[in-house]
């Protein structure tokens, strides 16, 4: 088990700079002539925000106090982990040639999706900014944990996109179903209304079954209520990332040999 | 020469692919098959128990048919595919000239991807930034180094993914029927790269159909006829044996 991890260590310390040149490679080919560029990391999320916040602000404006950062914390957090997903199903089969024909770790294609998606969170999060400034919301120092959530939730995509990325190479279904999966999993995460506005059994599946939930929650902790993140969503947060991480790594070392007979 | 340490062991080696008549990957087509037990795992396999050991500093032809598992065997050896049965040991860095430019992305610059080949190929990036002259002289290709890839020509591609591959000595050079698309100085030039590389104590793998040249790179050759090996040996022996049966 050590002398495995240790093996695992040594090929990814020889493999990170290609970790690096294909999130690289990822983040200037999404923006390459388009005229605005990086700007659309922060552009992109404040248009989809101010759309959704006239949609819904009137809907729900009664129970929420600034909605715009409200809705804001959620939206990042999702988009993130729905983007970064969608990409690394894709990770393997569209790298085929590539892993056709030279010897690389596999699963650093799916990596490198999922921390471009990081990235562009990184962006993202300039547009919070500015909405905060906008609303002119109260900030308090506890914003500055926010590393640490999108750390855990990192750690919870890798996974997730692990497991499909490896699960796609053998049922192109897959990329078909999840489109499926992530939309109703948005609409079961409080993103846009509050938690309470549930009926009581959807309101248990939610905080029991939706690990969105922990992170979307833990970061609204810091950001809109500018408190200490509650210790029991950071203990399930940790706990559905390390989970999910074990899954995915767990069924993709298992199926990767088998990858250059499918792709 | 036999004091030389053994660099390539293949021991033992086949390789399984599955021929299923249709490709299932989807689920539906799955439980379907799965219900009517139709799920058939047609197996074909496209290297049978070949074994032979290469020493250091020995040039390997591969000769044989198409389609008789040359490439296969390649790719297995440079770590591609894992061996279905057997095992191949391998002492050495190699650079696998399989298909040249491995992991070129088409959108973007010659430059950015001389970076992104050597990272595929292993090399960290402040390896690559030390030999970045030298490679672009090498391939030749200085006023286009700004373009896009998908801008260039197969002739050019193949110029700049030889020049990252043969860049570093490797220990082992696997080469597989790549050097057809260069123009005719170019072609001269990697043959050039080639020989002093072996002089200098590399060991080859090549697959060609070009038997003649074979005959004046390789001092080894192994026939491989349908997944089959059928003879190995020293080259000139084994490449007559070869033509002998192609003349049939």
């Amino acid at each position: 088990m050590i002398q495995n991890l240790k093996a695992f260590w040594a090929e990814f310390y020889k493999y990170k700079d290609l970790l690096k040149l294909l999130v690289v490679k990822n983040v200037k080919l999404k923006y390459r002539r388009s005229f605005l560029g990086y700007v659309w990391s922060i552009l992109n999320p404040l248009l989809i925000m101010v759309v959704m916040t006239i949609v819904f602000s009137t809907m729900f404006s009664r129970n929420i106090v600034n909605f715009p950062v409200y809705l804001f914390c959620g939206q990042l957090l999702f988009n993130f982990m729905n983007s970064s997903t969608h990409q690394a199903i894709f990770s393997i089969t569209s790298s085929s040639a590539m892993l056709k024909k030279a010897y690389v770790p596999k699963y650093i294609f799916t990596l490198a999706r999922i921390t471009s998606g990081m990235v562009d969170l990184v962006f993202s999060l300039g547009a919070l900014v500015l909405v905060i400034i906008a609303t002119r919301a109260r900030v308090t120092w506890y914003a500055l944990l926010f590393p640490w959530i999108i750390f855990q939730l990192y750690v919870f995509t890798v996974g997730l996109g692990l497991f499909l990325a490896q699960a796609n190479v053998f049922f192109r279904d897959i990329q078909y179903i999840y489109n499926a999966v992530t939309t109703a999993w948005m609409y079961l995460t409080p993103i846009f209304y509050p938690l309470e506005m549930l009926p009581q059994n959807l309101q248990w599946i939610v905080t029991h079954l939706n690990p969105m939930y922990y992170y979307v929650g833990q970061f609204r902790d810091i950001i809109y209520y500018g408190r200490l993140p509650s210790a029991q969503l950071t203990l399930l947060g940790c706990g559905a990332a390390v989970i999910m991480l074990f899954i995915g790594a767990f069924s993709f070392r298992k199926t990767q040999d088998n990858f250059i007979l499918y792709i | 020469m036999d004091d030389k340490k053994i660099i390539i062991d293949v021991d033992h080696v086949t390789i399984r692919f599955n021929l299923a008549s249709e490709k299932i990957d989807n689920l539906k087509e799955y439980f379907i098959k799965l219900v009517t037990k139709k799920l058939m795992f047609q197996e074909f396999l496209a290297v049978k128990d070949v074994s032979f050991q290469v020493r250091q500093g020995e040039a390997w032809g591969l000769i044989g048919t198409n389609g008789s598992g040359k490439s296969t065997l390649l790719k297995a050896i440079s770590g591609i595919l894992k061996p279905y049965k057997g095992s191949i040991t391998v002492d050495g860095f190699i650079a696998p000239l399989i298909e040249l430019g491995a992991g070129f992305d088409q959108e973007m610059t010659a430059r950015e991807n001389i970076f992104l080949n050597g990272c595929v190929l292993g090399h960290t990036e402040q390896f690559m930034k030390e030999h970045f002259d030298e490679i672009v002289d090498f391939a030749d290709l200085h006023e286009f180094l700004d373009s896009p890839l998908k801008n260039f020509s197969s002739g050019m591609r193949a110029r700049l993914g030889f020049s990252i591959a043969t860049m570093v000595k490797p220990e082992i050079l696997i080469v597989d029927e790549i050097l057809s698309v260069g123009d005719y100085k170019f072609r001269e030039k990697c043959a050039k790269r080639m020989e002093e590389m072996l002089s200098g104590g590399t060991t080859l793998l090549y697959v060609s159909h070009n038997i003649s040249e074979v005959r004046r790179l390789c001092d080894h050759a192994l026939w491989i006829d349908k997944g089959v090996q059928k003879m190995q040996g020293d080259v000139t022996t084994v490449c007559d044996a070869y033509m002998a049966e192609m003349k049939k």
